[in-house]
């Protein structure tokens, strides 16, 4: 437990000298600059509901990731079915709205979007599977297609009654996530994505299912050999992330947007991956590195003042604190000195 | 619908970038960072270009900035055996993130139309010029150092039982490296060239997924060159659909046009299915026993 707590701590000071250690690259004011990204992030009611906000969709796939990953399913398609997720929901809502009372249609867009992320998930790991095909490479391939999809279904479809812009019809107020406070965007989907962190954690760690699902992972022999159907287990854990990335989509959708655009998600899926890894994947700890990369989108935007950079910045300092993290533990496991090249 | 120089130019990137990639690949690396090498190339060869008026000096710039990125990625990679999906998908992110941040310090939030200098064609033939005519007589040379020298048959030892390849005295972490770089100096090329040939400017993720497309075209040409190429060229013609065809069925949505590539990319894989060909340690870390 303290070397746990120890290593917590380490992995926090790690975060934020990289975070000092690229401003300082890029030119940028360190003091100021951590006092306006702290200001966006922290300050005010405001910010702490945007940090959280920004949090939520980088949790959810990004626990979608641990589960695939746990299993050596390099899932890649994080984004892909983060959009099947929305464009599923969506689709519910042009049929349940109107037909079905509102917060029957709330329900119903997010469980549509739970089963279009975990199909488009389960796509990919069926051709795993089955066909032999990488799924790092299947899952890239799948987003771009569900980009593509998404452009085509919002202009096409699914696009608004008025068929003026390419954006789908706004849903109503009641069949939107609930709200705490009128003036912030904070919805009810932050503690759906928390829960849901706590029931990875137990599905993964006390649970037979979960058991069953890391030995795939980390050693297929044993697996093989205590009678385990890796095949099997390989798509299940590839439909659970697809599910949870598909969640995502469908929260963020009636959590925030309340329609689709073209540019619906701003790389969440993506950007999931370095959530994942840099909480060890582990679903417990990806709540802490969900916050932390929510935080410095939220408060990036405030560095509008020194550069026009804001989000990409914050691109830079999760690749750098992914190799740093991977190459620190590559050391721990092998130190350079016992080795001869 | 265009012509033959047009699409060999169109091509090219894809093609430049598949072909280091079944270099890098025959030797056990699946450079999941390709992305990012040639986005990054691509910004340098701009700037490069737009700095001393040279596109030449652009294509070198771009060159340099892919084999930087396969020296780093091959010192976590090769190195320190860390994972190679982790480390290429840290290098797409930090090479959009880098782009995107040094783009939108240099030129302003959404970045001015630019217009610099292209690579110059020969005889008047839009798209025959020096990088195309390079790309074609690099599926010669690639062909040739894979099968009839002896780094080839080492590098390709190295991808299929590395622990045999060491045993047998061949170093894994110099081929691989070697290989690594080779595949730098291509992804580094085809970036550049999607700057300086195709766009002749540069925009933020200008590379668009070419770089995956390019992965999954190794696989689609069996991790032999010239098939690789004659991959890259059906896909680059099914890319150019769109602009063709675009005008003249508005009936079909100009989406579906461009998926098409990543469609037939996956069909094509799902297609060959378990691939017989492909090197046996791909992908996989190599530990030295002791």
């Amino acid at each position: 437990m303290r070397a746990a707590v120890a290593q917590g701590a380490l992995v926090v000071f790690g975060l934020v000298a990289v975070l000092v250690g690229t401003l300082l690259a890029f030119g940028l004011p360190v003091g100021p600059s951590l006092e306006l990204i702290g200001q966006g992030a922290f300050g005010d009611k405001f910010g702490i509901a945007r940090t959280a906000v920004k949090a939520t969709p980088l949790l959810l796939t990004g626990l979608g990731i641990v589960v695939a990953w746990r299993a050596r399913m390099y899932n890649i398609g994080g984004e892909g079915q983060f959009l099947a997720g929305a464009l599923t929901g969506a689709t519910i809502a042009k049929f349940a709205l109107g037909v079905a009372p509102a917060a029957l249609a709330n329900v119903a867009i997010l469980a549509g979007s739970v089963v279009g992320g975990a199909l488009w998930a389960t796509l990919a790991g069926w051709l795993s599977v089955r066909r032999g095909v990488d799924v790092v490479i299947s899952t890239i391939l799948l987003n771009f297609i569900a980009i593509e999809g998404l452009s085509w279904a919002v202009s096409g479809p699914l696009q608004e009654k008025k068929r003026q812009l390419p954006l789908t019809e706004a849903l109503p107020d009641a069949a939107m996530l609930q709200r705490f406070d009128p003036q912030t965007d904070l919805h009810s989907g932050v503690f759906i994505a928390v829960v849901l962190a706590i029931a990875v954690y137990v599905f993964l760690f006390r649970t037979r299912v979960g058991f069953r699902l890391r030995v795939v992972g980390e050693n297929e022999r044993v697996a093989r050999v205590n009678g385990m159907d890796a095949d099997r287990i390989r798509l299940g854990a590839m439909a659970l992330s697809g599910a949870l990335c598909g969640l995502a989509g469908g929260v963020e959708y009636v959590g925030i947007a309340g329609q689709l655009s073209a540019k619906f998600s701003q790389n969440w899926g993506f950007l999931a991956i370095p959530v994942a890894l840099l909480g060890a994947l582990h679903p417990l700890a990806v709540i802490g590195s969900a916050a932390y990369f929510g935080a410095l989108f939220a408060g990036s935007e405030n560095l509008a003042r020194f550069t026009p950079a804001g989000s990409t910045l914050v691109y830079v300092i999760q690749a750098v604190a992914v190799l740093a993290y991977v190459a620190l533990r590559s050391w721990k496991a092998r130190p350079p000195a016992g080795e001869s090249e | 619908m265009i012509d033959a120089f047009r699409l060999l130019q169109y091509a090219c990137p894809l093609a430049l970038a598949a072909i280091g990639e079944t270099i890098s690949q025959k030797a056990g690396l699946i450079n999941i960072g390709l992305e990012g090498q040639m986005l990054t190339a691509a910004y340098v060869a701009m700037v490069a270009t737009q700095d001393t008026g040279s596109p030449w000096a652009g294509l070198l710039a771009g060159v340099v900035a892919g084999v930087l990125i396969a020296i780093l990625t091959a010192w976590f990679t090769v190195r320190r055996g860390i994972d190679q999906v982790v480390v290429g998908t840290a290098v797409n992110l930090g090479a959009l993130g880098l782009t995107g941040t040094l783009f939108r310090s240099r030129f302003g939030e959404s970045g001015r139309l630019l217009s610099i200098p292209g690579i110059p064609s020969f005889g008047g033939y839009a798209g025959l010029d020096a990088v195309t005519l390079g790309m074609v007589l690099s599926v010669v040379l690639a062909t040739w150092l894979l099968t009839r020298t002896g780094w080839g048959l080492a590098a390709r030892s190295v991808g299929e039982y590395p622990s045999a390849a060491e045993a047998a005295g061949f170093s894994v972490f110099r081929l691989r490296t070697q290989a690594a770089v080779i595949g730098g100096a291509f992804a580094g090329l085809s970036g550049a060239y999607l700057t300086l040939g195709v766009n002749q400017s540069f925009a933020e993720g200008m590379t668009s997924g070419r770089g995956f497309v390019a992965i999954a075209m190794v696989t689609f040409g069996r991790w032999k060159p010239a098939w690789v190429l004659a991959a890259s060229l059906l896909v680059g013609y099914a890319e150019s659909l769109q602009f063709a065809l675009q005008l003249q069925r508005s009936d079909i949505p100009y989406q579906l046009f461009k998926a098409l590539p990543y469609i037939l990319a996956l069909v094509v894989l799902v297609l060959a299915g378990k691939g017989g060909q492909a090197p046996r340690a791909l992908g996989t870390a190599y530990r030295r026993e002791r």
